[in-house]
């Protein structure tokens, strides 16, 4: 199943943008993940922003920074929200106060809780009223979306897609039952058609088990502890091939037996 | 696009257990709603709960998926032979040509809450039992988790949560997976249960009914939460020989992009779903002889789905929420009310909305509150998320 990626948003641990990505990739600047965004995406009405969690201002930021850089319009796009616990830090907080025997649960915690709740917001903020997919799918939440992302171009013929992945981790105490090291999210917008500033084209292929690919990995350190901490930077792999415009595969895992083989082929300038 | 056959269909919910005893229920008029004391907690609200989830065991080596969401899940595999009836399907299409795609919203939240009520007193760390089996209780893709490991499925799965309408979504999802070559067969279901984050939350927004809900009723005051669990076999051809057989004709997604928790007021998001699967399953408004409201009974949601539905077909076309017997099943309401329909279609029934003495005289659409009984073709069914989530199915009967 082949694809087009027009632009990419990405904001994690000592990365601030898909330029500051690209960058470390390029090794033109060493990486620092002591340095953490606090990311106010401006698609947002500031006072909704300062209200909104973590996991929404993570999500919008990289969505908007993608969108810009695609120069397409958001109101055409389906989206795909992928995140394995979704929002976990609102979770938390409900399960506090659910812990007296005449809670008291805000209502505004409580539509915030929803899974799709950053989906929500992006729908509501950039106006777009086109299918809007969130789902789940623990470590292999990037492979989950980029499979409902293309078939949402191939069975539904989508003019595009802004599929977004992205995982905060939780407070304590509920971070204790799933350790991620940091928040991590990216989206990219992508169409069957390439337009003149596409940046790669992608081949998804679902390997059935037993693969004889080992997923890659990332070089780096740092950069792999982060692949392997945090369900979203599962596609850093990708994210280098398509900075250092690499003609090759890139394997990723897929539960616990199936494994996404994606083919990169970089778009010419 | 291409139809889906149902190879079965199951479902278990406060009405019942299985499709004969829900299709009893819908006939006689029984609803499976009773005043809340969820935990012995005394809500000033009904609830529509399963009884025995407690009860239902999970084979050992699939124990440490233990929580309310996944005994429920189990409890509704087992109904009407489908646990069999895939283990058959294994073998012909082979387990990895079988993809799960589940609709859940709050999964299996329960364990988590329990476990916060238990915390240490002095280090505030959540029980050292519970952290090991967050993935596979609370975590949302926990019940997609289980219900591949159980009926030994080893295709792609993932859980949608998409609020009240994420197990509608999943038949989209699994027809583009279908039609994509990713699987050949895919079960469908939506399963969510009981907890105490829903029962109070929709309480905070003022949303719970004090009695049973009331449907379209001119005098409704919001939805009772209940819980489900209910499982579709889809695959490309009608395997079964079963005539004539339920499909899946059409899907619709679309956004409000609105407001979070209140449904865009003239129903505009609704219609966009509900024209794509028209659009979709090649059919016109005339062609529909059923409309299944997503019918919550809040002010609000009944308000703009009768706008939207009187803007589409005058008030040409019966329609009616089954939710007076079932309650609002949230993450499992799509996949409910799917196989509710399908049982409607079977049985050549219309339900008339339960608990509903005078239809709201605003409305323009034409609200079923008697059972009828007579031969349809076509089904719309509705759902309405939170986030302003829209999807619209289209059920049919094909030979």
């Amino acid at each position: 199943m082949k694809m087009v990626v027009h632009s990419v948003g990405v904001l994690g641990p000592g990365i601030t943008n898909w330029e500051s990505c690209q960058l470390l990739f390029k090794e033109q600047k060493p990486y620092d993940d002591s340095v953490m965004p606090d990311p106010m995406p401006s698609i947002l009405p500031a006072n909704e922003c300062r209200r909104s969690s973590d996991v929404v201002r993570w999500s919008l930021q990289v969505a908007q920074e993608a969108v810009q850089h695609s120069q397409l319009d958001p109101k055409t796009m389906a989206t795909v929200f992928a995140s394995s616990g979704g929002e976990v830090g609102i979770l938390h907080k409900i399960c506090q106060s659910l812990e007296s025997p005449t809670p008291l649960v805000s209502p505004t915690l409580f539509h915030q809780s929803v899974h799709n709740a950053a989906a929500g917001y992006w729908s509501i903020a950039s106006g777009s009223q086109r299918s809007s997919t969130s789902l789940a799918c623990y470590d292999s939440s990037f492979g989950g979306g980029l499979l409902e992302a293309v078939t949402l171009l191939s069975a539904d013929q989508e003019e595009s897609v802004l599929f977004v992945t992205y995982d905060t981790p939780a407070p304590f105490p509920l971070h204790d039952t799933r350790p991620l090291l940091a928040p991590f999210a990216v989206a990219f917008v992508l169409s069957k058609r390439s337009l003149p500033n596409s940046v790669s084209m992608l081949n998804i292929t679902l390997l059935p088990t037993p693969s004889n690919h080992v997923p890659t990995t990332m070089a780096h350190s740092s950069l792999e502890r982060l692949r392997l901490g945090n369900p979203a930077a599962r596609s850093l792999p990708l994210l280098r091939n398509m900075t250092l415009k690499l003609a090759d595969s890139v394997y990723v895992d897929f539960l616990d037996n199936l494994q996404l083989r994606i083919d990169h082929q970089p778009c010419l300038p | 696009m291409t139809p889906l056959y149902f190879g079965h269909a199951t479902i278990v919910s406060s009405i019942g257990r299985g499709r004969h005893a829900h299709f009893s229920a819908l006939r006689e008029r029984q609803s499976g709603l009773q005043p809340c004391d969820f935990e012995g907690r005394k809500l000033p609200t009904y609830m529509g709960k399963v009884e025995g989830v407690e009860e239902v065991s999970l084979k050992s080596s699939l124990s440490h998926f233990t929580c309310r969401n996944n005994q429920l899940a189990l409890l509704g595999l087992q109904q009407d032979g489908f646990d069999d009836q895939i283990a058959a399907a294994r073998r012909r299409y082979g387990a990895h040509r079988i993809g799960v795609l589940i609709g859940t919203s709050t999964s299996g939240i329960l364990e988590t809450e329990h476990a916060y009520q238990k915390k240490d007193p002095v280090t505030k760390k959540l029980p050292a039992t519970f952290i090991p089996r967050g993935e596979y209780t609370q975590d949302t893709f926990s019940v997609a988790h289980f219900v591949r490991k159980y009926l030994g499925l080893t295709g792609p799965a993932v859980v949608i949560s998409t609020a009240c309408s994420s197990s509608a979504k999943v038949f989209a999802t699994a027809s583009r997976y279908i039609e994509s070559g990713l699987c050949e067969a895919v079960v469908v279901g939506g399963v969510d249960s009981l907890c105490l984050t829903t029962l109070y939350g929709f309480s905070a927004l003022q949303l719970t009914a004090q009695g049973p809900c009331r449907p379209c009723d001119a005098n409704r005051d919001g939805l009772t939460i209940g819980e489900a669990a209910a499982f579709v076999f889809l695959e490309k051809s009608n395997i079964n020989k079963k005539e004539p057989n339920t499909v899946l004709l059409g899907y619709g997604e679309s956004a409000d992009a609105y407001h979070m928790s209140h449904p865009h007021p003239t129903g505009q998001g609704a219609l966009l779903s509900m024209q794509a699967s028209l659009d979709r399953s090649a059919l016109s408004p005339s062609d529909i002889d059923y409309i299944h409201m997503h019918g919550t009974a809040t002010v609000a949601n009944d308000q703009t789905e009768d706008r939207a539905i009187a803007t589409m077909f005058q008030n040409s076309t019966p329609c009616s929420s089954t939710k007076g017997w079932t309650g609002h099943t949230l993450g499992a309401a799509g996949a409910v009310a799917v196989v509710l329909g399908d049982l409607c279609l079977e049985h050549g029934f219309l339900p008339g909305c339960l608990n509903t003495s005078t239809v709201d005289p605003t409305f323009s659409s034409q609200i079923l509150v008697h059972n009828q009984e007579r031969p349809i073709q076509h089904i719309m069914s509705n759902f309405f998320g939170f986030g302003g989530n829209n999807c619209t199915l289209i059920l049919g009967k094909r030979r």
